[in-house]
């Protein structure tokens, strides 16, 4: 019943936090997909640890803490691409380098100048809640800046993550293409801190992802999948957690790990065998 | 530039080979992997490239296709440099195994839709072939849209039923099979499959080998394609190639399956291949 009561909607907060929650799940879904096929699952969380770096420098310089952490994560994730094409250093390697540099360069500059403070609380565990309409036009803008750049770009990428090979002898110029998608990835964590903080940054990018591939869909399908997944998820944590008094960053998160759960206990059941074997049977008919 | 088309014979002008290897030699940590291989294929050839296991065929397909340094000369229909970049996208490849990701969401038709090519790059491609004299033979009509392409290059596979299956529940056969597709639907001026049913049971390789047969004969497409089945070579190759890091022969196949030394130093070089990996 309480679910019946759209008087949450009214308040100014909880539509700027519906807004930005919706598109970053949207936007978050689209890039995981990649990133999980690419087998770069941890890659968010690494990138959000060196945004914490930023952020912190963001404190200590006295500049806007969004700014310098987009600055940082993104040539840093830049960065880390150009050392691991020149250095053969593997995928993990490179997610363990950017994972405790980023963490240890945060914590040296909250040490240099005040200590925790309240917001930089609020990035470690999100503030969906607290969204100021500065934040929310700059999260909104940059999330649909990079749907945008995602649909136009998504049949190379697609090729791309699928072969990286193939993709090559087709033409598709590979180096370029990985360039841009990593700094996507960069930009997208960012915009995601505000929603369920730092520390469950992968939980978005990974889960809905993990959770629609297993339903043995097509591309288009999967993707779609996913992002009714982490928008539903959103909804009803952000809701959820209004009316019960919770962290709305580890609702969301649990609601995400519930659905995981439940479509692996049904795929085991045999439910998406079942129609998997379905399809198949009308296909070869 | 376009290619120079000076060469005669019996009083007809020849178009440029499809392809031409020049000298070519690969090295990996100071070791030739290739050595000075030079030889060409035709336009409409169907090229089989033979020799042991670790002579150097993959090395000599992933120069050819620019995914290797190399030393010496390779042209694609007399092209080098850039409009040999341009012209590489028509080219249809078909490794040995795709390694793909096992939990990748892709039904056969994304997979083969991933082959096409872009109006503007294929328009290109067709200037360059054009302006060298050769000729360019479209698989599709050129109003097809994309759609009907992948629906046709499925049909010539043979996998029309298989379209919306995931192609990780494929067998390996049938994966190969789509990747032809895949390839087929950039309307390719030359293919180069490497072992492509090695490891597959003969059944498969039966269908393998009349696919092949139909888009070289039928669609006309000139081929290059390694394997170790000198039977399936001798039934569908126009001409052989044989290699173990340096070229032994090139020429006619029933030159090639006529002489018995070389058959001989095939098998020779194989088993000493095998030997030498044994000792090591």
């Amino acid at each position: 019943m309480i679910f019946m009561n759209l008087d949450i909607l009214s308040y100014g907060f909880m539509q700027r936090a519906l807004l930005t929650g919706i598109v970053v799940s949207i936007t978050c879904s689209m890039i995981g997909l990649f990133l999980v096929l690419k087998r770069y699952s941890l890659f968010g969380d690494a990138l959000s640890h060196v945004a914490f770096g930023g952020i912190a420098l963001g404190f200590f310089l006295n500049v806007y803490p969004i700014w310098t952490a987009f600055a940082v994560s993104v040539s840093t994730a830049l960065g880390i691409t150009k050392l691991r094409k020149s250095t053969k250093i593997s995928g993990d390697a490179a997610i363990a380098v950017l994972l405790s540099s980023g963490f240890a360069m945060g914590v040296l500059l909250i040490s240099a100048s005040h200590g925790f403070t309240i917001d930089l609380f609020s990035f470690l565990f999100g503030s969906i809640l607290l969204t100021s309409m500065q934040d929310a036009l700059l999260i909104v803008a940059v999330s649909c800046g990079v749907i945008v750049t995602l649909v136009a770009i998504r049949k190379p990428l697609i090729h791309f993550t699928f072969d990286e090979e193939q993709a090559k002898v087709h033409g598709i110029p590979v180096e370029k293409l990985n360039y841009l998608f990593v700094a996507l990835a960069a930009v997208t964590v960012i915009a995601t801190m505000r929603l369920v903080g730092i520390l469950l940054i992968s939980a978005l990018i990974v889960l809905p992802n993990i959770t629609s591939i297993m339903m043995g869909k097509g591309f288009k399908k999967t993707m779609m999948i996913s992002i009714s997944l982490s928008v539903s998820a959103v909804i009803a944590g952000i809701t959820i957690s209004y009316y019960f008094n919770l962290a709305p960053a580890g609702t969301i998160v649990m609601l995400m790990v519930a659905m995981f759960v439940g479509t692996l206990i049904a795929k085991h059941v045999g439910m998406f065998s079942k129609t998997l074997n379905e399809n198949s049977l009308s296909t070869v008919n | 530039m376009v290619p120079e088309l000076t060469q005669f014979e019996n009083g007809f002008r020849m178009s440029v080979n499809a392809l031409d290897v020049e000298n070519v030699s690969v090295s990996h940590n100071g070791a030739l992997a290739i050595n000075k291989i030079s030889f060409n294929v035709q336009e409409g050839d169907l090229l089989g490239i033979v020799g042991p296991n670790g002579a150097g065929k993959t090395t000599l397909f992933r120069a050819i296709l620019g995914l290797q340094a190399y030393h010496g000369k390779i042209k694609l229909f007399g092209y080098e440099g850039s409009q040999y970049t341009t012209l590489l996208s028509m080219i249809g490849y078909v490794p040995q195994k795709v390694n793909f990701e096992p939990n990748f969401p892709a039904t056969v038709y994304d997979v083969v839709a991933m082959g096409i090519l872009s109006k503007k790059r294929l328009m290109k491609g067709a200037v360059l072939i054009q302006s060298c004299g050769c000729s360019w033979n479209r698989i599709f009509s050129t109003s097809s849209k994309n759609h009907e392409k992948i629906e046709e290059a499925l049909k010539i596979v043979g996998l029309e039923s298989f379209k919306d299956r995931r192609i990780s529940e494929l067998s390996g056969g049938e994966q190969q099979r789509t990747f032809i597709a895949k390839s087929l639907v950039k309307e390719p001026l030359l293919m180069i499959l490497d072992e492509p049913v090695t490891g597959v049971d003969m059944d498969v390789q039966n269908k393998f080998y009349s696919v092949l047969r139909k888009i070289n004969k039928e669609n006309k497409i000139t081929i290059v394609w390694s394997s170790h089945d000198l039977t399936a070579i001798s039934d569908l190759a126009t001409r052989v190639a044989c290699m173990n890091r340096e070229l032994f022969f090139h020429g006619e196949k029933e030159e090639f399956f006529a002489n018995k030394d070389m058959l001989k130093t095939y098998s020779e070089s194989a088993m000493q291949l095998h030997m030498h990996k044994h000792d090591m």
